[in-house]
């Protein structure tokens, strides 16, 4: 019995996918768990694999069209099976897509053992070759046996990767847009239309935690990220308030046990922001490791959904661009972000009334109200400029 | 430098080093009055007399069994085995003996002696008469297993061998004896231990030890013609393993076939494969390919026992698989 093959939400926040390659020909047989395709998903590209077994009769869905979750694909059965009446049935808009909204109870993230025919092949010198040289095996096209990838496919690669960019001028040009990008603005637009957005700002002092970074750094040879410290700080503080550690479900608002944090990391097609899990039960070197891994991850453009999905609560910088202040979007499901600015020089009134020279740091906390009222968001950031200023405090 | 034969180098290296020290002697079948069943101690019996070259019953344990107590008492034995195939019957002396003396004396005796014969298939020989049994050898810790393949690494390793305090099991081939090389006339020693480039290149590194060599220098020759550069590396001593040469080798090709005209299964093959894919693993290209002898016993018929053992076309398939070109 013929079936139809239907577009999945393969991540939380998928309304449509599109079909980069199909993997699989009308004709082909498939067994269940086989590759059928290649999915341009809001994040990332993927592999469908079939949920039926039998003879892939018809392919619904062209290479490069856009298919919204729950229509049709392609039609699976019995080679010769007549599916003129399958085939001519209209799919039913599927207005609302199969995702769960948010989650009730936190599952480990779960990472799938790669199928043999997804596996990618490589040598360990073609491995190693990549490695040193930051080139992404997935984007490497092998041309060993069962397209294992070789010291020279990788070096091709390289020489590739390494064409000078070419300078553009201004000229007029319209580019479609990339299911990334497409969900950036589905999202954020979302966000900030539907979660009544208020601001809180302060000024923190630095100078203490600027110290004991400088200290850490001597003392174990390496740069520890400003970053680490305050997701670290952060993370203490939202024990102490756990309605900004929270997600609105409309009829009911769910407490996150643990601290997941994102940061805001830019790439060149557009933000995304990877999560250090539980947070409250890491030390600073252990956030700093998996942060740095997480970023280097992003730049190959490896994340998978376990790694940027479900945050509680998100921090965006961009004082490296030397921002002094500005305010962010929540990213959902959070209820909470903090806009980090630069550390700056400026005269502060000293203990003694008199004005010195100081470092110090914005920090702007956007607040979803459903959830956060002023004197909540209030609270929050007392605490944690308080935490970032005079670290030792806490242990009173 | 002088062109001699592979026989007449190892005859060279016991008549020196009979002459260089007296505690040496030659023990085994038809070694004295008929001058070797291949001729390798001509004129030996003649030099120095009935009491160091001695010929004995056809009894492998027995002689080899002399040899080891010998050597516990003072002297320096070459035993010669008519053929490694006999060899079988000394088993218990070498491994429980020879090869455990020194350990289960606690160090109170050791033993220099030598055991010495051709190894591996000659021709028309059949299933009994034609095995190649280095891997037996080579898995025994307390030996020491060397294999020459020319002249003149057959004189300057058993003259080591000989001057060697541990048991060393060198292994010959028929199929060489006659093979001429050059062989310089000063004396010379070869450390056991140590593998010799054979042929350098940098594309695939091609691991042998043995007769087998030559037909993998044939192989080398055939790959050259078309633009691939083979190292070859003659690994000459199997225990103990010279593994930098082959990490040094494989680390510059990062692509290795290993030929080895023992049977496929547990052979001193297979380990040097094993240790090329664990000690190089991130630098390999491609699997490690093994060729080895057919998993059978040789077969009398001509054309199948040529089947049956390693060929230039074997080697050749091998490489191309290695270097992605089947």
């Amino acid at each position: 019995m013929a079936e139809k093959v239907l577009m999945l939400a393969l991540s939380p926040t998928m309304e449509e996918g599109v079909i980069v390659k199909w993997i699989k020909s009308e004709g082909d047989s498939v067994e269940q768990g086989d590759v059928l395709c290649e999915i341009e998903t809001d994040k990332a590209t993927m592999e469908y694999e079939s949920p039926a077994e039998g003879t892939l009769l018809r392919i619904i869905a062209k290479e490069g069209q856009a298919v919204r979750v729950g229509r049709d694909i392609a039609i699976i059965g019995q080679a010769a099976e007549d599916i003129s009446e399958l085939a001519k049935e209209t799919p039913a808009p599927v207005e609302k897509p199969p995702v769960e909204k948010a989650r009730p109870v936190r599952k480990e993230p779960q990472i799938s053992a790669p199928t043999a025919e997804g596996r990618l092949r490589s040598s360990p010198l073609a491995r190693k070759l990549a490695k040193e040289r930051g080139i992404d095996l997935s984007t490497v096209q092998g041309s060993g046996p069962q397209g294992r990838i070789t010291r020279s496919d990788v070096e091709k690669a390289g020489t590739v990767a390494a064409a000078p960019p070419k300078v553009a001028g201004l000229t007029d040009e319209t580019v479609p847009v990339t299911q990334k990008r497409k969900v950036i603005a589905d999202t954020l637009s979302k966000s900030k239309f539907t979660a009544p957005h208020y601001y809180l700002r302060v000024t923190a002092a630095v100078d203490n935690l600027m110290q004991a970074r400088t200290r850490l750094n001597d003392k174990i040879g390496q740069k520890v990220s400003v970053n680490a410290f305050l997701m670290k700080f952060v993370a203490e503080i939202l024990k102490r308030h756990h309605m900004i550690n929270a997600t609105w479900q409309e009829d009911s608002i769910v407490m996150h046990g643990t601290a997941d944090i994102a940061l805001a990391v830019a790439q060149p097609d557009g933000l995304i922001a990877p999560v250090v899990r539980n947070c409250n039960a890491k030390g600073v070197l252990q956030i700093d490791r998996e942060l740095k891994a997480l970023i280097e991850k992003t730049r190959k453009g490896a994340l998978t959904r376990a790694d940027y999905a479900d945050s509680t609560f998100t921090i965006s910088s961009l004082g490296t661009f030397g921002i002094e202040e500005f305010t962010a979007i929540i990213n959902p499901p959070d209820s909470a972000i903090l806009a980090v600015g630069g550390i700056m020089k400026m005269p502060v009134a000293g203990d003694d009334d008199r004005i010195c020279i100081g470092r110090c740091m914005k920090l702007t906390l956007s607040c979803d109200h459903r959830i956060i009222d002023g004197t909540v968001g209030a609270a929050f950031l007392r605490d944690l400029k308080e935490m970032i200023e005079y670290p030792v405090h806490e242990l009173y | 430098m002088p062109q001699i034969t592979y026989r007449e180098a190892l005859n060279q290296a016991i008549d020196e080093e009979m002459a260089r020290d007296e505690r040496v002697f030659l023990i085994g079948e038809e070694v004295a009055l008929y001058n070797g069943a291949y001729k390798v101690s001509r004129g030996l019996c003649d030099k120095y007399g009935e009491r160091r070259v001695i010929d004995t019953p056809i009894s492998e344990g027995g002689f080899t069994g002399i040899g080891i107590g010998a050597a516990m008492a003072g002297l320096r034995p070459i035993v010669e085995w008519m053929t490694f195939n006999f060899s079988i019957q000394a088993l218990d002396q070498v491994i429980n003996n020879a090869a455990k003396m020194r350990y289960m004396s606690g160090g109170q005796f050791h033993l220099p002696i030598v055991f010495r014969g051709p190894n591996g298939p000659a021709e028309w020989l059949s299933a009994q008469h034609s095995q190649t049994l280095a891997a037996i050898y080579a898995h025994v810790p307390g030996l020491k297993v060397i294999s020459a393949a020319t002249p003149y690494d057959a004189k300057g390793l058993l003259k080591s061998a000989i001057r060697d305090d541990n048991p060393v099991v060198m292994m010959e081939a028929e199929l060489l004896y006659g093979m001429k090389g050059d062989v310089p006339g000063d004396e010379y020693l070869i450390p056991i231990g140590r593998a010799d480039i054979k042929r350098p290149g940098g594309d695939v590194t091609l691991i042998t030890f043995g007769k087998v060599l030559h037909i993998v220098l044939k192989a080398a020759e055939a790959l050259a013609e078309d633009a691939i550069e083979a190292e070859v590396i003659d690994l000459r001593s199997l225990r103990p393993l010279d593994e930098d040469a082959v990490i040094q080798s494989v680390s510059k090709t990062s692509r290795c076939v290993v030929i080895d005209e023992s049977w496929p299964v547990a052979s001193a093959g297979s380990y040097v494969a094993h240790l090329v894919s664990t000690k190089c693993f991130d630098l390999l290209d491609a699997q490690v390919e093994l060729v080895a002898a057919e998993d059978v016993p040789m077969p009398y018929n001509h054309q199948l026992e040529l089947a049956a053992q390693p060929s230039v076309e074997k080697i050749l398939a091998a490489v191309e698989k290695v270097m992605y070109l089947d």
